[in-house]
């Protein structure tokens, strides 16, 4: 399935966000994530079922002003 | 003290993360600064979770509260988005709102910014809005349930510092029980300790620090100018006069011709 995963294409086997995570490698509790423009929080990536070109950001601290 | 929703604090000034030319540089800035709040963000991860994770251990490391931004939000569904995400990420119900509207001067979009706190007072999020010195919008943000306000006094990183005196002064004046906060424009503790002088309850800085020759220095030097600012206020300095007065009594001054 293509996925736009923070901003570029990717393919991808998983078919939950919680899945996705692990297959890139992501670590860490600091970190939050968004489908389609929509907060997924920590506890229920595990249940939410990706589509087809969904669009997928993961964000994490940074430095702010 | 200095009471921001429901948390007190001694210091009066905000701090911003970013523009530091190291991690050890931000640190060694917060520590001389004594600031308890700094301001954060969060971006596009792009090291699988170990870069935002390495610099939010630095900040827990420090023992200082964290003010999130949506810093960069030019849409209200941005911002109200970035700062769900936010609430996710750092367990606080604050959030630092910035809805911009001009790319140039990075002024607010004050229709989107009061669109934007209504929906997040709503959500239980206290909102410290980073405005205008406009009065009405000022109002406007009050009536959507925003309790701190966050006039500019020059644009973003200009390092000007109060460009209108009279409009911080009208601010200050028509909001007098409302924890004011200068955020933004700001370059030099003179600038700060001014808009103490005007009432002003706290100033968040970042550029001012960050830009600076020696950030840590600097840190310090707006911590004494805010923490003597906001005493000159309690203070009640004179106002300026046109005509000299002399400081010296002259009754019973000696006449020798």
């Amino acid at each position: 399935m293509t996925l736009i995963i923070n901003g570029e294409e990717h393919e991808v086997e998983a078919t939950t966000l919680a899945d996705l995570l692990l297959a890139l490698d992501y670590e860490g509790e600091w970190m939050a994530t968004a489908v389609n423009g929509e907060l997924v929080h920590r506890e229920d990536r595990a249940q939410f079922r990706l589509d087809q070109r969904d669009r997928i950001e993961i964000l994490s601290p940074m430095q702010g002003g | 003290m200095l009471k921001l929703y429901d948390v007190e604090v001694h210091s009066r000034l905000l701090l911003g993360t970013a523009r530091y030319p190291s991690p050890a540089v931000l640190a060694e800035a917060v520590k001389r600064s004594k600031t308890e709040i700094v301001t954060v963000s969060l971006r596009r991860e792009t090291a699988c979770g170990k870069a935002g994770g390495a610099f939010f251990e630095l900040i827990r490391e420090l023992g200082v509260r964290v003010l999130p931004n949506t810093a960069g939000c030019h849409s209200v569904q941005e911002a109200v988005l970035t700062a769900k995400m936010a609430r996710e990420v750092f367990h606080t119900d604050w959030i630092k709102l910035e809805v911009i509207g001009h790319h140039d001067t990075l002024q607010p979009d004050v229709f989107g910014l009061v669109e934007a706190a209504r929906i997040l007072n709503g959500e239980g999020f206290q909102v410290f809005p980073y405005t205008t010195d406009d009065l009405v919008v000022a109002e406007r943000l009050l009536e959507a349930g925003c309790r701190i306000l966050m006039p500019w006094c020059a644009p973003i990183g200009s390092a000007i510092g109060p460009l209108n005196p009279m409009a911080l002064r009208a601010f200050r004046a028509n909001f007098p029980d409302v924890p004011l906060i200068v955020d933004a424009g700001i370059g030099r503790p003179s600038h700060a300790a001014t808009v103490m002088e005007y009432g002003y309850n706290a100033v968040l800085l970042n550029t001012a620090v960050a830009g600076a020759g020696d950030p840590a220095a600097i840190a310090e030097a707006f911590a004494l100018a805010i923490a003597a600012g906001h005493i000159a206020h309690g203070g009640v300095p004179l106002e300026p006069r046109e005509m000299a007065v002399p400081s010296t009594p002259v009754i019973g001054k000696a006449v020798f011709t």
